[in-house]
């Protein structure tokens, strides 16, 4: 949203986000807490591998007949009397709400979570041709007051401190100023968005699933935001991505599952409703939304990034994610999904998100569909090297990495001067302008290689 | 070309070749003691659970604990002397606005989440159980199913218009992850289990 977000890369942003060193560990240690309440509720599955790998094959056959699927899917909305719309991009899908709204003379509309509505800038939009949106899910409405974009696909202010929220709940919704009780600022929020549910005449939510048998589909939420809004007002829209779609409804007994276990370790969300029908008198809308979707599916190393159901899990176990704060990644999906995702609709600009990893496997090994998130982001590495988007201290250092790999003589030598300099000249390496020192001291050096030991040794 | 054609013709090159959807009947399998797990389970989420032997019951429960005055709400004919009787889809839903406890039927329930299942016909309104502050619901032991699986088996090819699991009072934790209960929806969920 800002423009500091959208010019800079992964390593600054990260950096203004280590500024606050007691803030990091906190968020670290917040989204570990979550991470480890997914454990928690995964190991009372006793098939939860299984669930994994039946939800991945399913994804699997998904995409590889979405063409047909999403007609199934077109067919049976229009049959159950809901309007079907197509948009190639997100500037279509943004026109597209818009005429709605301006078909039926709404000038305000609420909204519950939808991330391809971030991705689409949808807000921003509408409040340029005059249209009024409130966010209704509570941590939306925080960063929406914060003039911020969410920083976590799940958990939209996890960046936040309940002091900051207070204060802008003082600012905003006149509550006592310094007054940061989680319960009372929900209440507050409660009361404020009941009348904003009450007076909107449009309504629009994400989509959890499509599916293709029925022409139905199902929004998950918490706090039940997003059903106040669809259900009290005159025109319910859902914008959905092309991926969205499964088979049939008894799939969403293996999705719904391992859903929110994966998120947040919860057994399922409050509210898992299925809209088949508008209500009498009423409108519903469905965007199918492509914005690149079907040229991620047509990258063969990167397809099964479409798999993803949007639980989290990668962003809550990610090392770096954990370190660095969601806004690091200057897109509306941030973490290890995000970096596999933000390069196919731009490149360039995302160049350095699938360099914001160890490679640790961990997203991989906690991904409810099986999305190989370290390798694909591993293969990007490649694929921005070789379209030429790599930053140039990063292609110099890799140069000499190269040279110094590829001669013996060179890596030899190198490894003596290294463990030379750590031993007799620590400082030239433990001083702030050596990255690596950052947050971390450099290790003890060993007296010798391995190469020097073997040769010693091997009588 | 239309955005529509453009969309699928792309999706249609771009695809994989086509993989066998795999089987999920395998998934369904026995469990026991599942009055006893749908309890714990919706316990754990907030949920409380009242057992009880008929609608006397419940309506014995409701004199002594839901506090008046206030406005009741019910889609159960049976509960029809002690609450305001729902019978059709007719009522404007904004006319719910004030409404302080609803008290609907369930059509099975889930042991390993605690959720219930609700479609339109048996709440007759859309709204009615997201914006009542409190949220009672009837389930029959003999709904009760092990899994989300056995839950998708019985609903089957059923029709409806809208339909929904609910599961527990609505919540957030977006304040540093603060568990707060009554969100946007009920505040509370009381189960009255029925044998």
């Amino acid at each position: 949203m800002s423009e500091i977000q959208n010019t800079t890369n992964h390593a600054d942003l990260a950096e203004v986000f280590n500024n606050d060193e007691a803030r990091v560990d906190w968020h670290d240690e917040t989204l570990w807490w979550i991470r480890s309440k997914r454990d928690v509720a995964v190991n009372k599955i006793n098939n939860w591998e299984e669930l994994r790998e039946t939800a991945s094959q399913i994804k699997h056959n998904v995409l590889s007949n979405l063409s047909n699927y999403l007609q199934q899917f077109e067919s049976n909305a229009l049959s159950n009397g809901i309007i079907v719309h197509w948009a190639a991009d997100a500037k279509e899908h943004n026109q597209i709400v818009l005429s709605i709204l301006r078909k039926h003379s709404i000038g305000q509309m609420v909204k519950s979570k939808s991330m391809l509505t971030e991705e689409c800038h949808l807000n921003d939009f509408l409040e340029e041709n005059g249209i009024n949106v409130i966010d209704s899910d509570l941590g939306e409405r925080i960063v929406q007051l914060a003039k911020e974009m969410p920083s976590h696909i799940v958990l939209p202010c996890i960046h936040k401190k309940k002091e900051e929220i207070g204060e802008l709940f003082h600012q905003h919704l006149g509550t006592p100023a310094g007054n940061a009780d989680p319960q009372f600022l929900t209440e507050t929020a409660r009361q404020h968005l009941r009348d904003t549910f009450l007076t909107r005449r449009a309504a629009l939510t994400g989509v959890n699933f499509a599916i293709a048998e029925t022409g139905e589909f199902v929004v998950c939420t918490n706090e039940g935001n997003a059903d106040m809004g669809a259900h009290l007002a005159d025109v319910h829209i859902a914008s959905m991505g092309i991926e969205k779609i499964i088979p049939e409804r008894k799939h969403l007994g293996v999705f719904l599952r391992l859903l929110t276990r994966s998120a947040t370790g919860q057994p399922i969300t409050t509210y898992s409703s299925h809209f088949k029908r508008p209500n009498k008198g009423k409108e519903m809308h469905i965007i199918i939304v492509d914005n690149g979707r079907s040229i991620q599916l047509g990258r063969e190393a990167f397809r099964n990034s479409l798999k993803c159901i949007r639980c989290g899990a990668c962003m809550n176990t990610c090392p770096v994610y954990r370190r660095s704060g969601g806004h690091s990644y200057h897109n509306a999906i941030s973490g290890p999904i995000g970096s596999i995702l933000a390069p196919n609709l731009d490149m360039e600009k995302y160049a350095d998100l699938p360099f914001a990893s160890t490679l640790c496997g961990s997203c991989t090994n906690v991904c409810p569909v099986k999305i190989d998130i370290h390798q694909q982001l591993y293969k990007w590495r490649q694929v921005i090297v070789k379209n030429g988007y790599v930053p140039a201290a990063k292609t110099a250092s890799m140069k000499i990495m190269d040279w110094t790999l590829s001669s013996p003589t060179a890596y030899h030598t190198a490894g003596k001067a290294g463990r030379m300099v750590l031993k007799y000249a620590p400082f030239m390496v433990n001083n702030k302008l050596n990255p690596w020192y950052k947050h971390r001291d450099m290790p003890e050096p060993p007296k010798e290689s391995f190469g020097e030991w073997y040769k010693k040794n091997r009588k | 070309m239309t955005s529509r054609e453009k969309i699928l013709s792309a999706v249609k090159t771009n695809q994989p070749e086509l993989t066998t959807l795999p089987d999920v009947d395998f998934l369904l399998q026995e469990d026991v003691d599942i009055s006893e797990k749908f309890i714990a389970a919706l316990t754990a989420i907030g949920g409380q659970v009242i057992a009880v032997e008929n609608h006397a019951g419940i309506k014995a429960f409701i004199a002594e604990n839901f506090e008046q005055p206030s406005r009741k709400i019910t889609t159960v004919s049976q509960l029809g002397d002690v609450a305001e009787y729902i019978g059709d889809n007719s009522a404007n839903p904004h006319s719910l606005e004030n409404v302080d406890y609803a008290i609907i039927e369930a059509g099975l329930a889930v042991a390993e989440n605690g959720a219930i299942w609700v479609s339109e016909d048996k709440i007759r309104i859309r709204v009615l159980p997201f914006i009542t502050q409190h949220l009672a619901v009837i389930v029959s032991q003999k709904d009760i199913v092990p899994t989300m699986h056995y839950a998708y088996n019985k609903i089957g090819s059923t029709d409806y218009g809208f339909a929904t699991f609910i599961a527990g009072p609505s919540k957030t934790a977006d304040i540093e992850q603060s568990l707060v209960l009554g969100a946007h929806g009920s505040r509370s969920m009381t189960i009255f289990l029925m044998s």
